[in-house]
């Protein structure tokens, strides 16, 4: 006889732990088919903004680690998500209607571009940072740093898990902390990499997720004044113009959103988006 | 006599024949501007030198087409190393020229003959060489292989460094292969038209260069203008969001470089007679007039009164006046609105409870000045310690701790630049780590070299100029293979470009550049 | 700041209340090494900035005529003859036999053997230690080196002062220094000092020399300089002329700095004497300019600032000329000593 299953409740991600949505509210998640799948937390301007404080508060310990830390740590979720990737092939067959085979190939990918970002970590600095000869007696040397606090609109296309681990992921790299807006018709698999993140050794506040309406969500980020970065990859649908508009009033960083086969392409580019290049000026004199 | 009044020491005029009236500088000529003339005066004696010709949206179009025209027949078709070779020649005309320069630029704007003889104009020489040599290596710029140019570039430089902020815009934009739009600042236009007679004396194809004077009304038509790829703006934080907010939708690539309320940070230990020096270098450097200025010293309260003591002795040396002569350290400050605005916040300052000090020196009755000036007894909610003053002004806080240091030097909306003052080393390292600002200057001040990217955290603005950074701010990667695999992957994707009627309604009236 | 209780004090009370205790080396160091240090790169661009003042006209007419009245006018080869010093001796009393109007130099600076030569060639211009006429002062401290025994050096410094030495222009022991040995260092000058002690129990002024060159460091300069004036010298000097690289204008600049904060510190002034290596008028100049924007104009007086120099006083001469005539001179027209 079949045993009755027991379904998951799907709430947000936000400072490591899984609250629901402040306002109470949910949406329903269903399948290609139509079929009923689950309700998803359908997040509110005030669950941004606690990410938001989330986020702020773990950058410190985040961008502070050491780089072959921040590299090792984030490796470790990929081994988390191959270990896992039974439930995100089941999540993006049902939200997207594919194949087992397609699913899978979807988490390979998307596990295989994290490992891809994680050994950036201690690297990205040497590709993108200088040492200066200037015309005088010091020591200059040019180096990235993280931005801060990114807001990003996950890819809302096809493949839920690898748009936003393609979006997430390159800018943890340089010591980022973030706030995702996800895919909003398919958002099981970015709750469940909230849970892979969970159990990982990323400290709570650096992941944030919000499930939910991006149209809904977006310009509480854009204009918020403690996020320093707006990534609208997956915005293209939305007034994006207007969200791009706002972030400026804070002048924030702004990548544009993306569309077709390659949106979010991994890119040492994406990872330098969110930098900060700082240069050291020293003085140099032995007497 | 008093051997330290010196006798007058000023530099001739001699040898700079300026015309009375300039027009805009479009397609290798110069031309009248269809908008009305406007005088620039020598904020010294407040006294016209020329009339300026007002580019109106006619005029900016047509400079546009030019660029355009030069970067679609010309510019774009030369060789890597020719465009060098050009870069090159200016950087030995300007060397040449580089009295004359000195000379017009300190009529001009108001600093000191000291500065845009031994800084200024050194700097807009080295600017050009380093960036020439880069001309034919752009594969080494940061963005793959074989990038490309991204168009016509619109730039926009503030009053402070005029001729200096035209080299940290030209050379690298053209050794990347971009033609350009210049626009100087309303009250500093005179270097750049010289510079325009520099690039013919280059011969530099007709249309690489324009350049466009005005106002901001000027400057937003240019960096509005559909026609271009590219907005480059030094200035005011609140026209740089302006820009920011115009630019939105558009594929027009953006840098900016904004305002700064930069910390200088003494610890007790610092090597105290060069931090002196640091704080003078840092906040009277050319009026004050610096976005990176180190406006807000954090000293270390066990030895505040001991540095306070000194800086004042210090400061009593610093000898204001004639621009033109020799031994002047502090000049004129550049308009009588900046001018109205350095009173102000200082007027505030005092009303808020802060100490001023003045150095005692005479203030010439013509012309705009403001003796240096120091404020104690600040503290982190004072107006003076929050908002760019752009003056010789200086707000003067305590702290305890090195983390209390970079606490309150963190604590602004800005993060252009910082200054620390130890004889510590490791501690040096850790605190240049902590700081949230783009530019750090450890026992020196407002250092700048062409191969050192220089530019802003949070709201002093993004990208870098200077350096191979500053290189790749005028570079877009090759045309990309298609591909998605990670091994072919160094490559941006496209972005979507949507340029929505909301976008163009929030235009930018990009008022002035100024700062 | 300039009335301090300290300006009150002898000097070796001084010394005790500012070191905390006696001259040790412990705790010298402690005290030299709580110091704030320099960073060279500033103080270096400090000394060029002030290095581009533009001085012309009546400033310039007003510098030359004090540079010369400042020079110690210098000879301390090994071939000096009773001849040489009076040579010396007449262009130090009239550096411009075509201009009366021409100022004299302080003094005449020689080896103490040849003190004697020097006060008989001075006659009754020899200022013996006044304002009026030309002084003698003499290195000793078996110099250049300073490589003697105390006693040696002592006997050194009486000599000279018997023979008619206005000041004494010693040496440290840069061995010392350097190894560390501060309370020795401090305690040779000490004993100089009293050395320099004349029958009737006046001092003849004492000039410490630093030896620059071979201490290396600004911040060993800075200490030096530190221990030389805790230990009562009435003026720190830069160099013997005999090492290499001797008086710099970013060195002066650091021992001008100590002068400053000491006058600061107890209301008294410490004269400063760069020596060697100043050759042009458009050096010296800078050397002025540097003392006046420093310590303040009034130091420019024999009494607080002397310029180590031979050949300096021709180009100064010169300089002096094309200022009079309004063309320029050449070195036929000044005389060789």
């Amino acid at each position: 006889m079949n045993r009755l299953a027991i379904p998951k409740t799907y709430k947000l991600y936000i400072g490591g732990k899984f609250p629901r949505s402040e306002s109470g509210r949910v949406y329903e998640v269903r399948s290609h088919q139509g079929d009923f799948l689950a309700n998803a937390a359908k997040g509110s301007r005030k669950d941004a903004r606690d990410a938001v404080v989330a986020a702020r508060g773990a950058l410190g310990g985040w961008a502070g680690a050491t780089a072959y830390n921040r590299g090792q740590v984030l490796y470790r979720i990929a081994e988390l998500l191959e270990g896992r990737r039974v439930q995100f092939v089941d999540e993006i067959m049902g939200c997207e209607g594919v194949n087992a085979a397609v699913a899978n190939a979807q988490v390979d990918e998307a596990i295989d571009r994290w490992v891809w970002y994680a050994g950036w970590a201690d690297k990205y600095v040497q590709v993108a940072g200088n040492a200066n000869p200037v015309s005088g007696p010091f020591f200059n040397l040019s180096v990235p740093e993280p931005t801060g606090v990114v807001a990003i609109i996950a890819p809302q296309g096809n493949e839920s898990l690898l748009g936003l681990v393609s979006a997430i992921a390159p800018a943890l790299v340089a010591g980022n902390t973030v706030v995702v807006v996800a895919n909003e018709n398919a958002p099981l698999s970015a709750i469940s990499l909230g849970e892979v993140l969970a159990t990982s050794d990323v400290p709570g506040g650096v992941v944030n997720i919000v499930t939910g309406s991006p149209a809904e969500i977006a310009p509480w980020l854009a204009s918020h004044a403690d996020v320093n970065a707006l990534d609208l990859v997956g915005a293209g649908e939305l007034d994006w113009v207007e969200l791009q508009i706002s972030a400026a009033d804070t002048l924030k960083r702004v990548l544009p959103p993306e569309s077709g086969e390659d949106a979010a392409a991994p890119a040492l580019s994406r990872i330098l988006a969110f930098t900060e290049l700082k240069t050291v000026w020293h003085t140099k004199a032995l007497l | 006599m008093k051997f330290l009044d010196y006798a007058p020491a000023p530099e001739s005029k001699a040898l700079l024949s300026l015309k009375s009236d300039y027009g805009l500088f479009i397609n290798g000529e110069f031309t009248a501007g269809r908008g009305t003339p406007f005088q620039t005066i020598n904020p010294a004696t407040e006294q016209q030198i020329a009339m300026i010709a007002t580019a109106n949206e006619a005029d900016v179009d047509d400079a546009v087409s030019a660029a355009r025209l030069a970067y679609d027949g010309v510019w774009s078709r030369l060789t890597g190393s020719d465009r060098g070779k050009y870069l090159f020649r200016i950087a030995r005309l300007v060397q040449e020229r580089a009295r004359e320069l000195a000379v017009a630029e300190t009529l001009d704007n108001g600093k000191p003959i000291k500065e845009t003889r031994d800084v200024d104009i050194p700097l807009v020489a080295a600017w050009f060489f380093y960036y020439a040599g880069w001309a034919d290596k752009l594969d080494h710029a940061g963005v793959g292989p074989n990038p490309a140019a991204l168009g016509v570039a619109a730039q926009v430089i503030p009053w402070n460094f005029p001729l200096m902020m035209l080299a940290w815009k030209i050379a690298p934009a053209l050794a990347a292969g971009n033609t350009v739009v210049l626009k100087p600042a309303e009250t500093t236009s005179l270097t750049a038209l010289l510079f325009a007679e520099i690039l013919q004396q280059a011969d530099l194809p007709d249309g690489v260069v324009n350049i466009i004077t005005g106002d901001g009304g000027t400057g937003a038509a240019l960096v509005n203008h559909p026609g271009i790829n590219k907005v480059a703006f030094t200035g005011s934080t609140s026209v740089g969001r302006a820009i920011a907010r115009s630019v939105a939708g558009t594929d027009k690539k953006l840098s900016l470089e904004l305002g700064g309320k930069g910390a200088n940070i003494v610890f007790d230990d610092a090597p105290i007679d060069q931090a002196v020096e640091g704080i003078v270098r840092g906040i009277f450097f050319n009026q004050g007039h610096v976005c990176c200025a180190g406006s807000r010293l954090l000293v270390q309260e066990s030895i505040h009164d001991e540095v306070i003591d000194r800086l004042k002795r210090r400061m009593q040396t610093l000898r204001l006046g004639d621009p033109l002569d020799k031994n002047t350290d502090i000049g004129a400050i550049n308009s009588a609105e900046q001018l109205a605005r350095i009173r102000e916040l200082s007027d505030l300052g005092e009303q808020e409870g802060a100490q001023r000090w003045s150095s005692d020196c005479v203030i010439p009755q013509e012309g705009f000045w403001f003796a240096p000036t120091i404020f104690t007894n600040v503290s982190t909610s004072h107006r003076i310690a929050r908002d760019e003053i752009f003056g010789p002004v200086l707000s003067v806080l305590t702290f305890r701790t090195p983390a209390e240091a970079i606490a309150k030097a963190n604590n602004t909306p800005y993060g252009l630049s910082a200054g620390i003052w130890s004889d510590k080393g490791s501690r040096i390292l850790a605190v240049a780590d902590k700081l949230r600002a783009g530019v750090i200057w450890a026992n020196t001040f407002n250092q700048f070299d062409p191969s050192s990217p220089f530019g802003g955290y949070k709201e002093s603005g993004y990208g870098r100029e200077g350096g191979r950074h500053g290189l790749a701010a005028y570079l877009k990667p090759a045309v990309r293979s298609g591909s998605r695999s990670i091994n072919a992957a160094d490559q941006q994707a496209t972005p979507v470009t949507k340029k929505s009627a909301s976008a163009s309604k929030k235009s930018a009236s990009a008022e002035k550049a100024a700062k | 700041m300039t009335s301090s209780p300290l300006a009150t004090y002898q000097p070796d009370q001084r010394a005790l209340a500012l070191i905390g205790g006696e001259a040790t080396d412990a705790n010298l160091r402690r005290y030299l090494h709580g110091i704030p240090g320099i960073d060279a790169v500033g103080l270096e661009a400090r000394a060029a900035d002030l290095g581009t003042r533009s001085i012309k006209t009546s400033s310039k007419r007003w510098a030359i005529d004090t540079i010369i009245g400042l020079i110690d006018l210098t000879t301390l080869e090994g071939s000096d003859t009773p001849g040489k010093v009076r040579s010396l001796v007449a262009k130090a009393l009239v550096p411009d036999p075509n201009d009366p109007g021409c100022p004299r130099v302080a003094a005449v600076c020689v080896y103490g053997d040849m003190v004697g030569d020097a006060v008989a060639a001075l006659g009754s211009a020899h200022a013996a230690g006044g304002t009026e006429g030309v002084n003698v002062a003499a290195v000793a401290t078996a110099f250049p080196s300073g490589r003697a025994a105390l006693a040696i050096k002592l006997a050194d410094v009486r000599d000279a002062v018997a023979a008619g030495a206005d000041e004494i222009d010693m040496v440290i022991d840069r061995g010392a220094f350097l190894a560390g040995r501060f309370g020795q260092v401090y305690d040779e000058i000490v004993a100089v000092k009293d050395a320099c002690r004349r029958v009737d129990g006046s001092l003849a002024h004492l000039k410490v020399i630093l030896e620059t060159g071979e201490l290396n460091t600004y911040d060993n300069v800075r200490r030096a300089s530190w221990l030389a004036i805790l230990a009562g010298g009435d003026f720190i000097k830069t160099s013997t002329g005999k090492v290499a690289p001797a008086a710099t204008l970013p060195v002066t600049l650091s021992m001008l700095e100590v002068v400053r904060d000491w006058h600061r510190l107890t209301g008294v002034r410490i004269g400063v004497k760069p020596a060697g290596g100043i050759r042009t008028s458009k050096d010296a100049i800078k050397y002025l300019v540097t003392v006046g924007e420093t310590v303040g104009e009034e130091w420019l007086t024999p009494h607080l600032f002397r310029f180590g120099a031979s050949s300096l006083l021709n180009d100064v001469l010169l300089q002096r000329q094309k200022m009079t005539t309004g063309h320029y001179s050449g070195p036929d027209y000044v005389t060789i000593d």
